[in-house]
C-alpha cells in the first residue's frame, strides 16, 4: 500500500486517536473479514444494509458511523451491487487488494453454494403445483415491496418542484419497463442527461 | 442444459456488460436480465424467470444472487460460476479503483450532481423491475390483489420482507392464487 491509499486515514485514526474521536477502531484479520461478510450475507434477507451496519460499526468497531455512511453513499452510486461494492472498498481499505477479494468471497461464496442447491432442487421439483403457487405468491409480494419502495422514492422527487427528475424517472420507466429497450442503450442516453440536469440545478 | 462454449461465452459477455450498467442496486438490472434471457436467448420461459426471481428473493445473500441461479439454469455449475464472476468482476474492479481515489473527490460539485442525477434513473428502473416481475409471473386478479396489498402495507408500515413472502407463499399454498 502506498502513501496515497485511503487505508491511511483509517489506520492512522486507530493508531493515534485525536481528542474527541470515536472509540478506537479495530483492524480485522483476513479470516475475520471473510467470516464477517459471510455472516452478513447469510443473515441478510432483503436487509443486508442493516446487518452490515450493526456488525461493522456496533459489534466489531471496524468503522465509525460516519465512515460507514460515507462508504455506503459511495457504493450506492457506483455500478454493480451496492453491498458487493461495499465489500470490495471496505476490504481494500483495511487489507489491500487481498482484503477486497476475501471480503467479496465471503459475501458471495456461501450464498452461491446455497442457491445452486436450491437451483438443483427446483430443477427436479419445480413443476409441483403447490410449489409453483407458493413461488408465484412470493413473486407477487416481491413486486409489491418494490412498488412500495418506488412510491417512497417518488414522493420527495415529485414534490421538489423540479421537472427534470420526474421526467427522467418516467422516461426511464417507459423505455425499460414498457418498451423494454436494451438497458445499456437507454442508460447511455438518460444518465448523462440526468446528471447534466442535476448539475445545472446545483 | 446446454453447457457448450458459445453459451458460456454469451453468459459471460452479457453479465460482464450488465455489471457496469447496474445502477441503484441489483434489482434494477432485473428487466434487462428478463429481456435478454427470456426474449432474446429463450433460456427461460416467463414463468421460470418469475420463479427464479422468487427463489433468489427467498434465499439469503445479495439480490444479485439471481445471476448465479440464471447461470445455473442455463449451463449448470459452470454457468453459475462464470455468470457470477462476470457480474462481480468489472464493477468490482471499478469500485476498487474508485474507492482508492474516493477521499480526493469527496464533496466535489460533480460528485453531488452524479449522485443526484442517478436518483430518478434508479426510481424508473425499480418501477420497471416491479412491473416486469408482476407481468411475468402467471397472474390472475387475486395475485394482483396480493401485489397491491403488499405494496400498500409496505408503504405505510415497516415490514420485514420475509413476513410478506411467508404470507404470500401461504396464500399460494392454500390455492387462492
Amino acid at each position: 500500500m502506498n502513501d496515497s491509499s485511503p487505508s491511511r486515514s483509517l489506520a492512522g485514526q486507530s493508531a493515534q486517536s485525536p481528542p474527541g474521536a470515536p472509540p478506537r477502531l479495530v483492524e480485522p484479520t483476513l479470516s475475520a473479514l471473510f467470516i464477517a461478510f459471510a455472516t452478513i450475507s447469510l443473515s441478510g434477507f432483503g436487509g443486508v444494509l442493516a446487518w452490515s451496519r450493526r456488525m461493522m460499526v456496533e459489534e466489531r468497531r471496524w468503522l465509525t458511523p460516519e465512515q460507514f455512511n460515507e462508504t455506503y453513499a459511495l457504493c450506492s452510486f457506483l455500478p454493480g451491487g451496492n453491498i458487493l461494492n461495499f465489500s470490495v472498498i471496505f476490504g481494500a481499505r483495511l487489507r489491500g487488494p487481498l482484503g477486497s477479494l476475501v471480503a467479496l468471497a465471503g459475501l458471495m461464496g456461501p450464498p452461491m453454494c446455497l442457491i445452486m442447491i436450491i437451483g438443483a432442487i427446483y430443477a427436479h421439483y419445480g413443476e409441483i403445483p403447490a410449489l409453483r403457487r407458493m413461488l408465484t405468491g412470493v413473486a407477487c409480494a416481491a413486486a409489491g415491496l418494490m412498488m412500495a419502495t418506488v412510491a417512497k422514492m417518488a414522493r420527495p422527487l415529485f414534490r421538489s418542484g423540479a421537472v427534470a427528475g420526474p421526467l427522467v424517472a418516467v422516461a426511464t420507466f417507459a423505455a425499460i419497463g414498457i418498451v423494454q429497450w436494451p438497458l445499456p442503450l437507454v442508460l447511455a442516453v438518460i444518465v448523462p442527461v440526468s446528471i447534466a440536469a442535476a448539475w445545472v440545478r446545483l | 442444459m446446454r453447457a457448450d462454449t458459445a453459451t458460456i461465452l454469451t453468459l459471460t459477455g452479457f453479465f460482464a456488460v450488465l455489471s457496469l450498467f447496474t445502477i441503484g442496486g441489483g434489482n434494477s438490472a432485473v428487466p434487462e436480465m428478463h429481456r435478454f434471457s427470456v426474449e432474446v436467448q429463450h433460456w427461460l420461459t416467463d414463468r421460470q424467470f418469475a420463479d427464479t426471481f422468487a427463489l433468489a428473493q427467498l434465499a439469503p445473500g445479495p439480490n444479485l444472487i439471481i445471476v448465479t441461479l440464471i447461470g445455473y439454469h442455463v449451463a449448470g455449475i459452470a454457468g453459475a460460476l462464470v455468470a457470477t464472476l462476470a457480474m462481480c468482476g468489472p464493477s468490482g474492479l471499478f469500485a476498487y479503483f474508485v474507492g482508492r481515489a474516493a477521499d480526493r473527490f469527496k464533496g466535489s460539485a460533480w460528485h453531488t450532481a452524479l449522485s443526484r442525477g442517478l436518483v430518478p434513473v434508479t426510481l424508473g428502473l425499480t418501477a420497471s423491475s416491479a412491473v416486469v416481475i408482476a407481468t411475468t409471473a402467471d397472474f390472475g386478479w387475486v395475485a394482483a390483489l396480493v401485489t397491491f396489498a403488499t405494496a400498500t402495507t409496505a408503504y405505510f408500515v415497516r415490514i420485514h420482507p420475509l413476513w410478506a413472502f411467508a404470507v404470500a407463499a401461504l396464500l399460494g399454498l392454500s390455492g387462492v392464487l
